[in-house]
């Protein structure tokens, strides 16, 4: 069983230069609600566990002008309490707010799903439809990476030893845009995704899509942007057609396997059903706005 | 012996008595106790689903800081064989030693192979690294049709098939062949206007008690071995443990802790002996308690079953022949509960014709145990779907033509005796005329009805009542309370002495206070126990008046006995039973009665449930939208226990309905062993589950009793398979409906 | 491994302990603290038998780590109710059954408690998705959400 060192610093700087210098695997601590997990499961010797909630910033929010900066350790039960930003971005704020259990909400956090880079992490297509951005600072100064970029494989981020997530940055939408997220799990909570779809979608006075960005999770080894879901959109006014054609370029831009969660077939079918609805959500949140 | 009467404290919803304990955390479930100087155990296990165990060397472990004994199989004393009653069934010892640890063959991924005791859970875990095993890895066979292949891999090379016409010769997967049959079945189809013939599966499904198994024992070579476990029997943990590691009945005490849920799972023993051989060689009490995943590994869930039913009926809707064939597996020994499945199959019938043949199968997964009516739930779900598709064929609805074939008093059942009064008939009434089945469907839902039956038992409960001399008295039984059944206890035996029943402590004793109790299983406790304990406090009454009787010089005639006074009929005195108790001394002794009865006569309890449900036919997602259960109680002691244990068995059913099953990755190993992915029910999944308590009294207890535990879970397979059916047009085979199975029936049109 | 010296509140009380950085607060509970009314059902939040509340939020104990416990407060179900007098929530699942074998129980009335904290009259939807993590296996779950609603009702009454 795994021993565990345990570091609370209260400053970003302290926080990286910890991570930076550990000769034990370090590991960052926000809620904790995937890493006790594998924590106990682990074969390792020894873990350093850097606790992050203390230090500043971390764990708020501000929206400003429709931009929001995200503390990336906020607990899902206080981020989704915000009103402000659930009148900016419900689809993200509904993907947040169905990770887990009520308990899990109190810890688990946006950076956290983000980070531990699950497949099926339910914010990261919501995330990418936003056209999130994530805000690293490391031994070597700071640096931004667009959030589809962030992870690069099952479980793995781009991040080098030494580096903190410390801010998740998303750009103030273009007026009558908005989002949604949808996940199909087989009970009515706290399942894993088996397969989710993220989309934001602008659209002009006329109804007409002016622009739209199409993220699926839980179908490849990371949510991925799909452009060609995103054209079929463009330029049309969601009608059954076009949201067909999403739905079909998103079921083939999906790789997915088959394990206990869902099939192949099963996965490729539901996301283009998630996508073709949660299209059609967006659109109408942007309509009323 | 139970004409209609008024009751003064049955069937009113009482409080619990050990109520305020359970809602404010100080109740102690097996995992709370400590004993002084208590170190740690736990169990290593196989990551192989079929292998040799060449060697195991324990050394390094024994040798590790902290660490003070270790455990494999050769520590039980030689010899161990034949068998035991114990829960519902016959126990093979030498099996049931077996899978407790390894003997020279490991048998499924999670099997336990060996054990270590140290001062803490940390170190007993990295002391079970240091144990080094030497597998001889055995290609596995996972699935029931697979294992029963002339060329599937052999699990045990004693095996010989029982009961086919002619003894192999050649050991098998097959430990027994079954047969149950009446009248003439080829006969009935000849005579049958229409014929329905399908076959199912049904997958493997967990008890999923909430509260892991968990045990705190000390192994005393002089006095008395002490275990406190969470358990359904504790006599039977008492009796097993005594036969496993040769140990008098009298120098073992079992107390039973709380248990947190149970549903058969825990009539049998997993982790007492461990402890006891490992505080036995380390001198120190020992506590174990398992992790979620070694539940979900390692702890029997019932049956997979693959199933055939066959049912002929005329024009007129008369049933004329049932035929059934399946095969259930028993996991890694011999044992699946396919005897009561075959009895079951098609006893809400009254049909002279019916024939069926069961196969229990082992193959590499763990080995099986009791849940819920053992067996029943896979044979009732395959006749009952096929009862519908019957009804379906001939245009009648689904009640009709169960209430024009009900089985009832007299029917003749397949496995032997004639049904005596019985509540089927009764049940289907409610149905038919329930709000529920009168409400019409919305566009897109589906409907669905089935019926069930589970036998329930009596068996050996051992009472006492104790009166004290203020008055108040001790229910002294041995019934482990799983579902409130001390509050039922407490008002049967207040109506008996007619005092209120907070002057009434109901306390569940260990072996050493009472005779032998069977488990709290079957369906038996307030049934049995609660006549046992009526009989106990009839003994009271009868030396209440007795002593009543000789101060006023009149004989016992002539007194009579009402709540709880005692008035002399030959003249104006009374007295009460507490001034009776305040002097018992002085008047011959304590007051005080016990029964120790075999009970029987244990009613049947039949079931009807309807389920409504909604399913999105762009993803086979299924949501119960209304849900009716309807059993047969005889007479509802406590109303509220007893409508809790229609819902709760209504929920696991509709659990192994839609979502549970067991999935295995391509090494035999369970891939979704914890509560994330073997998906039980949540809050948020289910509508209310409505109730109608049928009372068709049971004449062999004293106020109309008939078990209900157990006959719930049996309608909701059929219920919700008809209705997921129903509502997407397809006949349903395969159980879970889980969501990618719902979709691709509805893609394949 | 040096164990941490943590000095935390648990319903109302200073308490200090001694614990391994690894120890869950579940652990930290029911061994060091001696509060078993908090139950271990699945170690990995799945559950919800070990709800507790943590600086005034519904968490399970078996994801927070002990030493997080250093100047929190934090809520079980030993708090919930006194000798003398059982809290509303207590008395409603006593009423209407909501208890088979009560192992869920106390994480329920710790959950049940904070869900009527933050909302005094949630509908039978809410309270179910609300009550969603806490899994039971013995009562289908109707008794238990309509003993919370009946004491929402009572509690909002005697506001």
């Amino acid at each position: 069983m795994v021993s565990v060192v345990y570091e609370a610093p209260d400053t970003v700087e302290s926080a990286v230069s910890i991570l930076a210098d550990s000769a034990i695997p370090a590991y960052v601590l926000a809620g904790g609600t995937d890493l006790i997990i594998q924590t106990r499961a682990s074969k390792d010797a020894e873990r350093l566990v850097v606790d992050v909630k203390k230090i500043p910033g971390m764990c708020d929010a501000t929206i400003h002008d429709g931009a929001l900066e995200l503390g990336p350790s906020m607990p899902c039960a206080a981020f989704t309490a915000r009103d402000d930003i659930k009148a900016v971005f419900p689809g993200l704020v509904e993907a947040a707010y169905l990770i887990g259990s009520t308990q899990v909400q109190g810890r688990c956090s946006v950076g956290g799903n983000l980070c531990n880079a699950s497949p099926a992490a339910d914010t990261i297509p919501a995330l990418i439809a936003n056209g999130a951005e994530c805000v690293i600072q490391g031994p070597d100064g700071e640096r931004t990476v667009a959030v589809e970029d962030f992870v690069t494989g099952v479980g793995q981020n781009c991040m080098e030893k030494g580096e903190l997530l410390k801010q998740i940055l998303i750009p103030a939408p273009a007026p009558r845009t908005a989002d949604a997220y949808l996940r199909f799990i087989p009970r009515t909570e706290m399942d894993i995704a088996v397969a989710g779809a993220g989309v934001s979608v602008t659209l002009d006075e006329s109804g007409v899509c002016t622009a739209a960005r199409v993220a699926i999770g839980a179908v490849a080894p990371t949510a991925i942007l799909v452009p060609a879901a995103a054209e079929a959109l463009v330029g049309t006014s969601l009608d059954d057609a076009a949201l067909a054609a999403a739905a079909t370029a998103a079921s083939e831009a999906s790789s997915p396997i088959t394990d206990r969660r869902g099939t192949v077939e099963f996965r490729r079918h539901v996301v283009g059903v998630l996508v073709k609805r949660a299209a059609k959500i967006a659109a109408d949140r942007a309509g009323g706005n | 012996m139970s004409e209609a009467r008024d009751f003064k404290y049955i069937g009113q919803r009482t409080i619990r008595p050990d109520g305020a304990d359970k809602v404010t955390g100080r109740a102690n479930y097996a995992a709370d106790f400590a004993l002084p100087g208590m170190i740690w155990g736990k169990i290593l296990r196989s990551p192989h689903a079929h292998a040799k165990v060449l060697s195991i060397d324990t050394s390094k472990a024994e040798a590790y800081p902290g660490v003070f004994a270790v455990a494999t199989h050769a520590d039980f004393p030689g010899g161990e064989g034949g068998s035991i009653e114990a829960g519902e069934s016959a126990v093979n010892l030498k099996d049931l030693s077996r899978n407790i640890l390894a003997d020279d063959k490991v048998l499924y991924a999670g099997h336990a192979v060996a054990a270590v005791a140290a001062v803490s859970e940390r170190v007993a875990e990295e002391a079970l690294e240091l144990i080094e095993v030497s597998y001889e890895v055995l290609p596995h066979v996972m699935e029931i049709e697979d294992a029963m292949q002339a060329d599937a891999p052999v699990l045990h090379e004693d095996m010989f098939t029982k009961g086919l016409d002619e003894e192999p010769d050649k050991p098998s997967n097959v430990a027994t062949r079954t047969e149950l049959k009446m009248g003439d079945v080829e006969a009935g189809f000849a005579e049958a206007d229409v014929i329905v013939e399908r076959e199912f599966k049904v997958s493997r499904a967990h008890q999923g008690y909430i509260e892991p198994h968990a045990c705190t024992v000390r192994y005393d070579e002089d006095g008395q071995s002490l275990i406190w476990c969470s358990t359904q029997g504790h006599f039977d943990v008492r009796a097993l443990n005594s036969q496993l590691l040769g140990i008098e009945l009298s120098r073992l005490k079992v107390i039973p802790a709380e248990i947190g849920g149970g549903f058969g799972g825990k009539t049998t023993v997993y982790l007492e002996p461990i402890a006891l051989i490992l505080s036995r060689k380390s001198g120190k009490p020992v506590k174990m308690v398992m992790d979620r995943d070694e539940v979900f590994m390692a702890t029997g869930p019932t049956s997979a079953a693959n199933l055939k039913a066959k049912v002929g009926a005329k024009k007129d809707g008369t049933i004329t022949a049932m035929q059934g064939w399946m095969a259930y597996d028993a996991g890694a020994f011999a044992g699946s509960p396919m005897m009561p499945g075959v009895m079951t199959m098609f006893t809400p019938y009254d049909c002279p014709n019916v024939l069926v043949e069961g196969y229990d199968v082992v193959l590499n997964r763990s080995k099986t145990a009791a849940y819920r009516a053992p067996g029943a739930p896979q044979s009732e779900f395959a006749a009952e779907m096929v009862v519908n598709e019957v009804a379906e064929k001939l245009g009648m609805d689904p009640i009709d033509l169960r209430l024009q074939n009900a089985a009832k008093e007299g029917t003749q059942t397949i496995y032997g005796p004639k049904l005596k009064r019985v509540g089927l008939v009764e049940c289907l009434e409610a149905a038919k005329n329930s709000p529920h089945y009168q409400s019409a469907l919305a566009e897109g839902q589906g409907r669905g009805i089935a019926a069930g039956f589970w036998f329930n038992i009596g068996g050996s409960s051992s009472v006492t009542v104790n009166m004290h001399s203020d008055g108040t008295g001790s229910i002294i039984e041995g019934s482990p309370d799983i579902g409130g059944s001390r509050a039922s206890m407490q008002m049967m035996v207040a109506e008996v002495l007619g005092i209120p029943l907070d002057r009434l402590k109901p306390i569940v004793a260990d072996t050493d206070t009472l005779p032998y109790n069977g488990t709290t299983g079957g369906s038996r406790t307030t049934f049995a126990t609660g006549m046992a304990v009526i009989e106990a406090a009839e003994k009271v009454v009868e030396q209440v008046k007795a002593r009543a009787a000789a101060l006023w010089n009149v004989t016992a005639e002539q007194v009579e006995y009402a709540d709880g006074v005692v008035r002399n009929l030959a003249g104006e005195e009374s007295i009460s039973l507490a001034e009776v108790c305040k002097s018992a001394a002085q008047t011959g002794g304590e007051i005080s009665g016990s029964a120790n009865i075999n009970a029987r006569g244990a009613g049947p309890s039949f079931a009807v449930h309807l389920c409504d449900v909604e399913v999105d036919q762009e993803t086979g997602k299924v949501d119960v939208t209304r849900y009716t259960a309807i059993q047969d109680a005889g007479k509802a002691i406590h109303p509220g226990y007893v409508e809790g244990q229609y819902q709760g068995g209504a929920v696991q059913g509709i659990g192994w309905a839609l979502n549970e099953e067991y999935v295995y990755n391509d090494k035999g190993q369970v891939d979704n062993a914890g509560f994330l992915d073997y998906r039980v029910p949540l809050a948020s999944d289910l509508p209310m589950i409505d109730t109608i308590v049928v009372e068709v009294p049971n004449a062999f207890h004293p106020y109309g009793v008939r078990g209900v535990g157990e006959s719930g879970i049996i309608p909701p397979l059929g219920a919700v398979g008809w209705a997921v059916g129903n509502a997407i047009d397809r006949k349903v085979e395969e159980l879970p409906c889980s969501p990618p199975r719902v979709l691709s029936m509805i893609q394949s049109g | 491994m040096a164990k941490t010296h943590v000095t935390s509140t648990v319903n109302g009380e200073a308490v200090e302990f001694l614990c391994e950085p690894g120890d869950t607060l579940l652990d930290v509970l029911r061994n060091d603290l001696q509060l078993t009314g908090t139950k271990e059902g699945c170690g990995s939040g799945d559950c919800g038998a070990c709800s507790v509340m943590l600086n005034d939020r519904l968490v399970c104990a078996c994801l927070v780590l002990g030493v997080e416990a250093e100047g929190a407060k934090i809520g079980t179900i030993e708090g919930i109710g006194s000798n003398d007098r059982l809290h509303v929530l207590q008395e409603k699942f006593l009423e209407h059954a909501a208890l088979q074998c009560g192992i869920c129980t106390p994480g329920l009335i710790v959950a049940a408690k904070a869900l009527l904290d933050e909302n005094p009259n949630p509908t039978e939807e809410e309270t179910r998705y609300w009550l969603a993590g806490n899994l039971c296996r013995c009562t289908g779950y109707d008794k238990i959400i309509r003993a919370v609603m009946d004491a929402a009702e009572t509690m909002r009454e005697s506001a």
